[in-house]
């Protein structure tokens, strides 16, 4: 069994993608939502240990809409995986339980 | 059927709603006769602090209910450790005795053995 | 799958409701069931019928209505949280006395125990928080 992580908010302001990644395990996944896709930022605050989470297994996905909407298109980092709202919901159903940090 | 279901609670009291809003959901959960479990931490272990005096800002101290939640019907009661250390709260701070300290891989592994996981 | 809702965020403010919105309608689309959308701390500001919005912005109250309507999900208010931020219903605004009531046409007001029942009857329960 795995957990989804979802997180709304910008690690440039809030510690909020810190305590997910302090907690994420080897098989979890990690989706950036909202202003969470700032995170997605190769200059982002936690970057590294996204690509150490990333490197152990966590896939790291961030909303394509949202990343649009805000421009960051051709900013993001490489071990980002971009997904639209179908791929959130396959995303809940394949791991078991969601955990919204918020 | 019975299921497993984690509620954790990241926010400081009082400043929000959410913190209290988070206990209301908990015990309506102990009603139902689930297996319910409640996780404090980030600020959330604000909560747990011991000489509240929330009357000073005119609001209901929700602490004695925090006190008296091994006596509901909720299983269990963790709190995270490093968000106890990182803001410097031991142990005679708190005002729950039984809760169970986990660290973050105890807590990966407690996130990965519920059916639900409701967030606050 | 059976999928319930949980959402805790305010329609305007921030954009969290409106992505619980987009998640509900790609839930249905991929051909799975949304037993129950719960609202819960701000988020229960979805369910005001006053909001007007300026015509040429999205108009999310409209959305939840239509979803649920064409769907048959439950929107459900919790009522704490409800009568606290001012939404009432025709019963509880003649209970507290009040001059109007404001809850839009779809939505129900429920106790807190709505949302456990929805996290045990659903096999996936899903937060959008503020």
């Amino acid at each position: 069994m795995s957990t989804l992580h979802t997180v709304n908010k910008s690690s440039f302001t809030h510690s909020t993608l810190k305590s997910c990644i302090s907690v994420c395990a080897n098989n979890d996944g990690i989706l950036l939502l909202e202003d969470g896709v700032f995170s997605a930022l190769q200059s982002a605050p936690d970057a590294e240990a996204l690509i150490t989470l990333n490197e152990k297994g966590v896939v790291i996905y961030a909303s394509q809409d949202d990343i649009k909407a805000r421009g960051l298109e051709h900013k993001i980092a490489s071990h980002i995986q971009l997904t639209n709202y179908e791929g959130f919901v396959s995303l809940t159903l394949y791991h078991k339980c969601i955990q919204s940090w918020y | 059927m019975q299921k497993k279901i984690l509620l954790i609670s990241r926010h400081a009291p009082y400043g929000s709603s959410t913190a209290k809003e988070a206990l209301d959901a908990a015990l309506a959960a102990a009603v139902y006769e689930q297996s319910l479990s409640l996780l404090f931490m980030d600020d959330g272990v604000f909560q747990l602090l011991k000489d509240q005096q929330a009357q000073q800002i005119n609001q209901k101290n929700f602490s004695s209910i925090l006190a008296a939640l091994p006596f509901y019907d909720i299983e269990n009661i963790y709190i995270h450790q490093e968000s106890l250390k990182k803001r410097i709260i031991e142990n005679k701070d708190l005002l729950i005795e039984h809760a169970a300290i986990l660290t973050n891989e105890q807590i990966s592994t407690l996130l990965n053995d519920q059916d639900h996981i409701l967030s606050f | 799958m059976i999928f319930s809702i949980n959402v805790q965020s305010p329609p305007y403010s921030t954009q969290a409701s409106y992505t619980a919105y987009r998640f509900c309608k790609a839930v249905l689309a991929q051909g799975h069931q949304v037993h129950r959308i719960f609202f819960y701390q701000d988020g229960i500001y979805c369910a005001t019928r006053l909001a007007a919005p300026p015509q040429d912005e999205l108009n999310l109250y409209d959305k939840w209505q239509n979803l649920a309507k064409e769907n048959e999900i439950e929107l459900v208010v919790c009522i704490a949280a409800a009568l606290r931020r001012g939404i009432l219903n025709l019963e509880e605004s003649i209970r507290y006395q009040k001059d109007a009531h404001n809850l839009a046409e779809g939505f129900t007001l429920g106790g807190l125990g709505q949302l456990i029942e929805a996290a045990v009857n659903s096999d996936r329960m899903v937060t959008f928080g503020n």
